[in-house]
């Protein structure tokens, strides 16, 4: 995946809570391969007029600023790849669904957690200065809005180191490779039951 | 030295940790890997990378998502489903997979199939490229949803990196009233802690409503943890849930399965653990529910009236409001019982058991339906169970179609979907815009409820229309 150090980028406010993955990603795309580039189905049913992510003042924004809740649902991680397809590195709300942020951090898409009142102050100077640009600083852990007020926020160390090598982490867990074995094989001395033995046909 | 008081959660985390980093970050061993026909992605990662399935005997695939719900015998018609179905076949071969394709007996959606075939465990780490996971957690199990990227990595290492999420306990006491079941019960958790309520926490669900509800019960409720945001839901084993469990195909066996028992009765919650939020409901004051918007939160009873945008405070909060009611063609203050529905499905990974479909008969017996609907068992076990009980006759003598095992019209991608515009009294977990069709409306509710909505074409209090039924007669 690509690494996410900084970015400064248009932003672009969604004043919806509860987003779910069914609206970034509705159903019926999921069995497209990734090759036919996801971008093309993010908000598929949404994109009525109005909607602030077709108005030509937000063309260009890498930033998305959302309100509380945003990716939950479904756990496909299709959602996560039509906003990266789409030319998002970035989605700024009060809260996000946990498999969602999950997905998104392997996939360097940054979720930044921040105060509910400080995300809808955003999505304000978003909305009065249409395709103004917020900075994201990872390493430093700061957003700076149009107003220039840096807003530190909390990351996960993991996932932040992850987002700023751009790691795989299969590679990184067979590192533990021995400890894996280990554990397998005091498993099954200690819950021999776990391993399903042989199977007698069907209910 | 005593140790301190553990929670069910701890306990079942504490078992399976491989590895912790300074950070916090720890490596969990992971006992069972559910995948269905969206595992592709995982698939191509693994093979993309030259890796292997480290634990296939460990590692299953359940075709459900995409499977048709009528004329199995005949081919998929359309090819780029049809494809989800082999592909999945293909890749569980490849790797040496037990598959549960379209045809085997034992075929269903993964979270009804898992538990009926002993594959669910108390005590276990389950993972499933799917949201709707938690529902493993009524036996007792830490089990919860994860995304391509997790589920490659637990193909290929049967570890997951997790932090430890926080705790929270929901406990219901009290008896649920007439005709009010666990789908009501979960609903009314959701609205009261809201859809992102239990963001970053496992849910422990404890309480005398709870340990009296039947396994299938515990299995619709912790199925709908994900709703209310929580990481997993779980619900202590008991004498319930080892009954269930003794003598299912892939269940222990004879001394195997006393010493597991003996191990899981180990696990529930000591006294004084401490979860870092506790809630507390009264069974009581449960009322059969029904969604009005876009969001299980919701969730109110079925005599209230549709809320008032204008008598919300905050202009953003009124706004998404506002934003719900335009979707789903409401008017503030309707009576929720005045609402005419346009069709009922009944089934998907919530409310498609034995139990769900015997009370939606009950209702449904010696009535006809008003509107179409679809009926859809969770697995061809409960199929074949329900015909030998004669329910699927009720269904066909109200008016209604009697489908074959599988996810259906919950996300529509099998082809089962709600016209646009139409109004859907549902049994299924989300009411999300577009979730059973582009422009499709969903009303969350149990299957008694569904069934009472079929019967008169409107949202129904199913209590009321018992005591008609009864009066009637």
């Amino acid at each position: 995946m690509d690494p996410f150090v900084t970015l400064t980028a248009p932003a672009v406010p969604l004043d919806i809570a509860n987003i779910d993955t069914d609206q970034l990603l509705p159903a019926r795309f999921l069995k497209k391969p990734r090759s036919a580039g996801y971008g093309n189905f993010l908000f598929h049913d949404e994109r009525k007029p109005g909607f602030p992510l077709d108005d030509p003042a937000y063309a260009g924004a890498a930033v998305l600023v959302s309100d509380r809740n945003f990716g939950c649902g479904s756990s496909r991680e299709g959602a996560v790849y039509a906003l990266v397809d789409g030319g998002f590195r970035c989605v700024v709300a009060p809260s996000f669904g946990d498999i969602f942020a999950a997905n998104a951090a392997k996939n360097g898409l940054l979720t930044v957690t921040l105060p509910e009142d400080a995300v809808a102050a955003l999505r304000r100077q978003l909305q009065e200065a249409p395709g103004a640009a917020v900075t994201v600083d990872l390493p430093t852990q700061t957003l700076t809005g149009p107003d220039g007020r840096p807003l530190p926020f909390a990351i996960d160390p993991f996932k932040k180191e992850c987002l700023i090598e751009g790691l795989d982490d299969v590679a990184l867990t067979l590192r533990h490779q021995d400890a894996i074995d280990l554990f397998d094989r005091r498993d099954a001395e200690r819950r021999p039951w776990v391993v399903p033995g042989v199977v007698p046909g069907v209910v | 030295m005593t140790q301190q008081p553990r929670s069910l959660f701890e306990k079942v985390w504490d078992a399976h940790v491989v590895a912790t980093r300074p950070d916090g970050q720890s490596l969990l061993a992971i006992d069972r890997h559910f995948l269905h026909e969206g595992s592709f992605h995982a698939f191509g990662m693994i093979d993309h990378a030259g890796r292997k399935v480290r634990r296939p005997e460990l590692t299953f695939a359940v075709a459900d998502h995409y499977v048709p719900s009528h004329s199995r015998s005949k081919p998929i018609a359309d090819p780029e489903i049809a494809n989800m179905v082999t592909m999945l076949e293909a890749n569980a071969g490849r790797h040496g997979l037990r598959h549960f394709g379209l045809h085997d007996p034992a075929q269903g959606i993964v979270h009804v199939l898992a538990p009926e075939q002993g594959l669910t465990l108390p005590g276990l780490t389950i993972v499933c490229g799917d949201s709707h996971t938690s529902t493993h957690g009524a036996f007792g199990a830490l089990a919860f949803g994860i995304g391509a990227t997790e589920v490659s990595h637990v193909l290929a290492t049967q570890t997951l990196w997790q932090r430890r999420p926080k705790t929270m306990r929901v406990t219901v006491d009290g008896v649920l009233g007439p005709h009010v079941t666990a789908k009501d019960l979960i609903l009314a958790i959701i609205a009261a802690i809201g859809a992102d309520g239990a963001a970053g926490h496992v849910i422990e669900y404890a309480g005398s409503a709870i340990r009296a509800l039947s396994m299938e019960g515990r299995l619709t409720v912790c199925n709908m943890s994900i709703e209310a945001g929580a990481r997993a839901g779980m619900i202590a084993p008991d004498d319930t849930t080892f009954s269930w469990v003794e003598g299912r195909p892939y269940a222990p066996k004879g001394a195997l399965f006393d010493r597991a028992v003996e191990h899981w009765r180990s696990l529930p919650s000591d006294p004084g653990a401490v979860f870092d939020r506790e809630v507390t409901l009264d069974a009581a004051s449960i009322a059969p529910a029904v969604t009005w918007g876009t969001s299980p939160e919701t969730a109110v009873p079925v005599t209230a009236a549709v809320p008032d945008p204008g008598a919300e405070s905050d202009p953003v909060r009124a706004g998404q409001m506002r934003k719900m009611l335009d979707y789903m063609g409401l008017a503030p203050g309707t009576a929720l019982e005045d609402v005419v529905i346009d069709r009922v499905f009944i089934g998907s990974c919530t409310n498609a058991r034995l139990e769900d479909l015997r009370a939606a008969a009950a209702v449904l017996r010696g009535r006809r339906a008003v509107v179409p609907g679809l009926v859809v068992p969770g697995s061809v076990p409960v199929r074949r169970q329900a015909e030998a009980e004669g329910l699927d006759r009720v269904f066909i003598d109200a008016g209604l179609e009697w489908g074959e095992p599988g996810c259906s019209m919950c996300v529509g991608i099998n082809g089962d979907l709600v016209p646009a515009g139409e109004r859907c009294a549902s049994t299924t977990n989300r009411n999300f815009p577009g979730r059973q069709g582009p422009n499709a409306r969903t009303h969350l509710m149990s299957p008694a409820m569904a069934a009472a909505a079929a019967a008169t074409g409107r949202l129904t209090d199913v209590r009321k229309l018992d005591l008609r039924k009864l009066g009637a007669s």
